[in-house]
């Protein structure tokens, strides 16, 4: 008993107050605010070098679905691209997650394109099934540390749970890998409805690197409707919660 | 007459001239790989096949454990589905090599006990094998039940299909087919010709492993490159290795707590990994490292400040760390879950080509950073730890061993960091790749040696390029590990091992 005593000593209260408003390490790359004053040069300067074509080579403008946060573009051009620290940049119109040049404004969902039975039915109680269609591990990783005793989005009543039957809504990450196809369309199917889709991470919101590789097949989210997007290279767990919470109308 | 059987080189090194691999015929590669393979300080790294200019090129790399080099040697045949007497009869560790090169190129190897595909890569060589018709074992019996798992599984994991056959609780034989989150990354990077993009997606192969893959690509472009990065740069990779190794690990005791309902092992793990990937995040910006590693370079030297707080926070989680696995490793009740469960012989380990964590609690020393040392591990000595029992309770208690050895490396590698001239320098995006060459290069990743490995053109472009993730050999050892135990007993012994699905299916 001595022993277990002194663990819980050094422990300490670990769950983050508010999830809110809790800040992560200033290097941590969220929302990019860009100069609306680029130069056609600079703009296609930035643009050649992005990995994955998420900069719009004529606005200038970043794709957070498409963005995998490795920073380049903001190295070449330090003076007008900057990732801010704003770990709240989840919704659920696919736009909103283009930055435009020259904005400061937060991400936020868009509330009347929101379903009337999602918060109906989810606010107290959400229970989601994830599915891992060909995804590196990593967001998997960070949605597991969702519900650890650090973030612990179980106090709004957001869980995981094991069956697609007990599930209110699935969770995809990775860029849609062929051979996942059948397996992701069979748990869709399993979970009763209303049900509501969400994408978490930049493989699953455009393929990301992964795009137009023939080993991934993204008709499934061609031919459903999705809830939310979520960015992130891994999607950051606070990411997740926050984007979630306002999802299902719980506020602040 | 004599014939030079094989080159050697050393691991992080300068890049093979093509023309320098001895060509032999097949009988004699046979005999060779069949000779090489029965010291046990020799395993096979990798065997793959790739066509160059219409022939069918195999190369093999052997790693010579005592001599700290790598054989590499090759063997030709021509295009037309050849047939070739199997080494997997002879050298069970090169039993999924051989499928992979059936699986891409139609190869057919004669007496290969089970020539099942690999992970149905989009551009293999029968399509009219699919995921759906996978050949699992069977049998006829009234006794006998079979249980499948997956490929989705109840929590946020990656997916694969466990297919067991049972008696009543007790499994008699497991087998693991994966393919799932195959994503084509190695067509990807020839494909994808720039140096970033190549990168990116070296980090997303496993992205519990990003700075482990991450390094291996980047050390194998300097390879190719033949360019040796500064002492100071080298050090950053190490400590960067040493921090993901510790963060997985405590990661995974978390885990195997939860799965045995010990609550407070499971959640002071939990705690003590974020303070330790916050510590990544604090460095670079991400929690898992990714942007950090680059070749020639780094957009993030560490800078003193990052320094001290990463030894603060390395020592208050080495303390918290020892008081937990203190509770964990003594309690009866647990204990009972984890020894003798999920035993794997040394006999068994080193028949399947086990590496990394698996082959150390068998009481096999195999790792990279002794080994075949890269980076600056080539300086700086590393104590390997082994352990023997090859149960789940060695596989926690090497996670616990590696965390306190990972600890003293950090300490050690700061103390010499700083006696390091602070010059920074930016990632290098054009280096000029040498011609008609093979690049080699390994890593010890936390799971255990990762290869990549490229051959490049007459252009110094990247002709094929081959990732081995150390799953790839592993996987057998789990469907050799749950036979004979309690179907119950199969996510422990999964978690003990804690495989990448993605690393296998590239």
């Amino acid at each position: 008993m001595l022993k277990e005593i002194k663990v819980l000593k050094s422990h300490g209260r670990q769950y983050i107050k508010n999830l809110r408003t809790q800040p992560v390490s200033g290097l941590f790359r969220g929302r990019p605010v860009i100069s609306g004053d680029m130069t056609i040069q600079e703009i296609e300067n930035v643009s050649a070098i992005c990995p994955v074509m998420a900069i719009d080579n004529r606005s200038g403008s970043i794709d957070l679905g498409r963005c995998t946060f490795c920073k380049e573009c903001s190295f070449l051009l330090p003076e007008k691209i900057r990732f801010t620290n704003d770990y709240r940049i989840t919704s659920n119109l696919r736009e909103t997650l283009v930055i435009k040049p020259g904005s400061e404004n937060p991400v936020r969902l868009e509330e009347t394109i929101v379903r009337k039975e999602i918060r109906k039915l989810f606010k107290s109680a959400l229970k989601l099934r994830q599915v891992s269609a060909g995804g590196d591990n990593s967001t998997e990783l960070e949605l597991n540390a969702c519900g650890n005793v650090n973030f612990d989005m179980g106090r709004y009543g957001i869980e995981f749970v094991a069956s697609p039957r007990h599930a209110d809504g699935i969770v995809i990450t990775g860029p849609l890998s062929r051979n996942m196809a059948e397996a992701l369309e069979i748990t869709y199917n399993a979970v009763p409805s209303p049900k509501i889709i969400i994408l978490a991470g930049t493989d699953a919101i455009s393929g990301g690197i992964f795009e137009g590789s023939p080993a991934i097949d993204r008709s499934f989210i061609e031919q459903n409707n999705i809830d939310l997007y979520i960015p992130g290279n891994p999607v950051h767990p606070l990411t997740f919660i926050n984007g979630v919470m306002d999802l299902i109308g719980i506020t602040p | 007459m004599n014939q030079k059987l094989y080159s050697e080189v050393k691991n992080n090194s300068f890049p093979l001239d093509l023309k320098e691999i001895p060509v032999l015929k097949y009988d004699l590669f046979y005999e060779q790989v069949s000779l090489l393979l029965k010291n046990e300080a020799k395993h096979c790294v990798v065997y793959y096949g790739v066509v160059i200019s219409g022939i069918l090129k195999f190369y093999c790399y052997i790693a010579d454990d005592n001599n700290k080099s790598i054989a590499v040697f090759s063997h030709e045949q021509n295009m037309n589905k050849p047939e070739l007497k199997s080494l997997t009869t002879v050298c069970p560790q090169l039993q999924i090599f051989e499928r992979e090169i059936h699986e891409n190129f139609g190869v057919e190897f004669n007496d290969h006990p089970w020539l099942k595909p690999v992970r149905y890569s989009y551009d293999r060589f029968d399509k009219s094998k699919t995921i759906e018709n996978y050949p699992f074992y069977s049998i006829e019996s009234e006794e006998l039940h079979e249980v499948g798992v997956g490929p989705v599984h109840a929590g946020i994991i990656e997916p694969g299909h466990f297919r067991f056959i049972c008696n009543g609780e007790k499994v008699l034989h497991l087998e693991i087919q994966l393919g799932y989150q195959h994503r084509g990354i190695e067509k990807l990077f020839i494909e994808r010709k720039d140096s970033l993009q190549r990168c990116i997606l070296s980090e997303s192969i496993a992205g519990d492993t990003s700075i482990g893959h991450a390094l291996a690509h980047s050390q194998l472009i300097e390879s190719l490159a033949a360019v040796e990065v500064s002492e100071k740069l080298q050090i950053e990779r190490c400590i960067a290795l040493e921090l993901e190794r510790i963060a997985v690990h405590i990661g995974d005791t978390a885990a195997l707590c939860g799965d045995v309902a010990y609550q407070l092992g499971q959640v002071v793990s939990e705690a003590l990994r974020t303070l330790i990937i916050n510590t990544t995040q604090l460095w670079c910006g991400n929690r898992f490292g990714k942007g950090l590693v680059r070749p020639g370079g780094s957009n993030f030297p560490l800078s003193n400040d990052v320094a001290e707080e990463m030894l603060r926070v390395i020592k208050d989680v080495d303390r918290r760390f020892c008081e937990v696995t203190e509770c964990i490793y003594s309690l009866p009740s647990l204990l009972a879950r984890f020894e003798d469960i999920g035993k794997v012989t040394k006999q068994q380990a080193l028949m399947t080509g086990a590496v990394g964590m698996a082959a150390r609690t068998c009481d096999i020393p195999r790792d990279i950073r002794v080994t075949h040392p890269f980076q600056f591990y080539r300086t700086y000595p590393v104590q390997q730890v082994t352990l023997e029992t090859g149960d789940v309770f060695a596989r926690g208690m090497q996670r616990n061993l590696e965390v306190r050895e990972s600890v003293k490396i950090l300490g050690g590698l700061i103390e010499i960091w700083r006696q390091k001239e602070k010059k920074i320098i930016k990632p290098v995006y054009n280096y000029e790749l040498k011609q008609n060459s093979v690049g080699i290069s390994i890593v010890e990743g936390w799971r255990g040696e990762i290869c990549h490995t490229a051959v490049s053109d007459n252009d110094g472009n990247i002709l094929h390029y081959k990732v081995k993730d150390p799953s790839i050999h592993n996987w057998m050892v789990l469907a050799l590990a749950v036979r004979n135990q309690e179907i119950s007993d199969f996510p422990i012994c999964n978690k003990s091992f804690n495989l990448s699905y993605c690393g296998n299916d590239l």
